[in-house]
């Protein structure tokens, strides 16, 4: 008996890659992929809107102004408080035509990145807390004035602190995307869902679009870790 | 050069000054001695108005600080502060800290800024740490950048605020050195200090503080050899004993 029996191997390979799942997966593959492409993209330009916002809503929460700290609490209230997915409903559907002749694509990105927002401000709020109150004390006594504080001394270090809670954030935005293939959205998901509807392969299609976003997700975390040990001043 | 008058400072019901008048003229080096709790912080951080007086007035070099119509951020280009726990950039090198503020907020050019950073830095000893972080550095070495940074922004006054309290014994020297030198050359300081061999080598005067109040103030042979208030008579021997 050899010790490894090299075409039972092989048959097995063969069994896998004649199975009908497998064919569905291979026919479909650039499919998907143009569908990861298209989550990377929404979920960019989501956190883009979210870091703008979030520093804005998150510097607001810590206003002396209580317009501007009432409404910075309003907002990240209602983003925290309420399912994204029923986000995505009122905003496609109701708010936003209000506004403008609204697509699922940009309504999409709109939704994301306010509920992006919403939880970036309370990242960076927490950041900027977290540094030492000397620091912000020692630059007012260099003469520097309330923002250039902030914009020198404050937010480069806070910066550095909310680099893993943001990496947690985008990693979870870049799932919750996923949502979005209610409102046909055509990106990952719901190229899943439109080839398990026509194949009910489901094992092999959702299988293949999990490895997918693990694969975006791990490439995150390790941008992440990457930014860390690179901000380091050691 | 800096006069205060009759200020009052209340946290919540805790009134920590209760009516000071203080006034210190240019070159003078005055030392403010006193109890833990006694408010000679919260006077110094209100000579720079890190926090705001609720009664009184204070003058630097003529301007009213405590005029709201004032700016308060040209003025405090002009009083440098050095604080117990340095409160460094951790972010920024040793000659980044130093630089910061006079390329950033006073506009002065990059180069020249850095030659004038390794000037401060050679004065205080530290010219080979100009490219290190403040993590690398000890107590003493921190101190004697924030003293090079505060000075960059070429102050009229230096206020310190207990600036060897939270050295190790060996690196007081250092820094006590360096603070003798800008005794010498003629900067006008407001030293809040526990330290009382400065107060004596280099203090013109001795201030005195308790529960929020000026108890005296003298010339340091006086007030340490021979204070006339019981109260002085009690901290020194407190503290002269150790």
């Amino acid at each position: 008996m050899p010790l490894f029996d090299f075409t039972f191997g092989l048959g097995i390979l063969d069994a896998i890659t004649s199975s009908a799942g497998f064919m569905v997966v291979a026919k479909n593959f650039t499919y998907f992929l143009g569908g990861a492409w298209y989550t990377l993209f929404i979920t960019a330009l989501s956190v883009a809107m979210g870091m703008v916002l979030g520093l804005f809503a998150g510097l607001g929460k810590l206003s002396k102004n209580k317009i501007i700290y009432g409404i910075s609490t309003a907002y990240i209230d209602f983003f925290r408080g309420t399912p994204l997915f029923v986000q995505i409903f009122l905003l496609y559907f109701g708010i936003l035509p209000l506004f403008y002749d609204n697509d699922s694509l940009s309504s999409a990105i709109i939704a994301l990145g306010l509920n992006s927002g919403a939880y970036i401000a309370e990242i960076l709020r927490a950041g900027i807390q977290a540094i030492d109150k000397g620091q912000m004390e020692a630059a007012r006594s260099l003469g520097m004035n309330e923002r250039q504080a902030m914009v020198l001394v404050i937010l480069p270090q806070a910066f550095k602190v909310v680099i893993p809670p943001l990496i947690n954030e985008f990693i979870a935005l870049l799932k919750d995307s996923s949502l979005v293939s209610a409102i046909t959205v055509a990106e990952l998901m719901h190229r899943g869902d439109l080839v398990f509807a026509n194949t009910y392969q489901a094992t092999w299609v959702f299988g293949t679009i999990s490895i997918l976003y693990l694969v975006m997700t791990k490439t995150i975390s390790l941008l992440g870790d990457y930014a860390e040990r690179r901000l380091a001043t050691e | 050069m800096i006069k205060v008058v009759d200020v009052h400072k209340s946290f919540g019901k805790l009134e920590v000054l209760k009516g000071i008048n203080f006034n210190v003229a240019p070159r003078e080096v005055v030392c403010v001695i006193g109890p833990s709790g006694s408010g000679k912080s919260t006077l110094l951080r209100c000579i720079n108005q890190l926090e705001r007086v609720d009664r009184g007035h204070i003058y630097i070099d003529g301007e009213e600080l405590t005029d709201p119509k004032t700016d308060i951020n040209a003025i405090r280009q002009q009083v440098g502060m050095v604080f117990q726990l340095f409160n460094l950039f951790p972010h920024k090198t040793t000659l980044e800290n130093i630089t910061l503020a006079p390329v950033k907020i006073k506009g002065v050019d990059k180069d020249q800024a850095d030659e004038q950073a390794m000037e401060l830095l050679r004065k205080v000893g530290l010219v080979d740490k100009a490219h290190v972080y403040p993590n690398k550095l000890s107590g003493g070495q921190k101190q004697r950048v924030a003293i090079a940074r505060a000075l960059a922004m070429q102050p009229k006054v230096m206020l310190f605020d207990e600036p060897t309290s939270a050295l190790d014994p060996e690196m007081v020297g250092e820094v006590l050195t360096v603070m003798k030198d800008l005794a010498t050359e003629g900067m006008t300081m407001v030293v809040v200090t526990h330290e009382m061999g400065l107060a004596r080598e280099v203090g013109d005067r001795v201030v005195f503080m308790d529960e929020g109040q000026i108890v005296e103030e003298g010339l340091p042979s006086q007030i340490f050899d021979n204070p006339p208030n019981p109260r002085t008579q009690s901290f020194l021997s407190k503290v002269l004993s150790i």
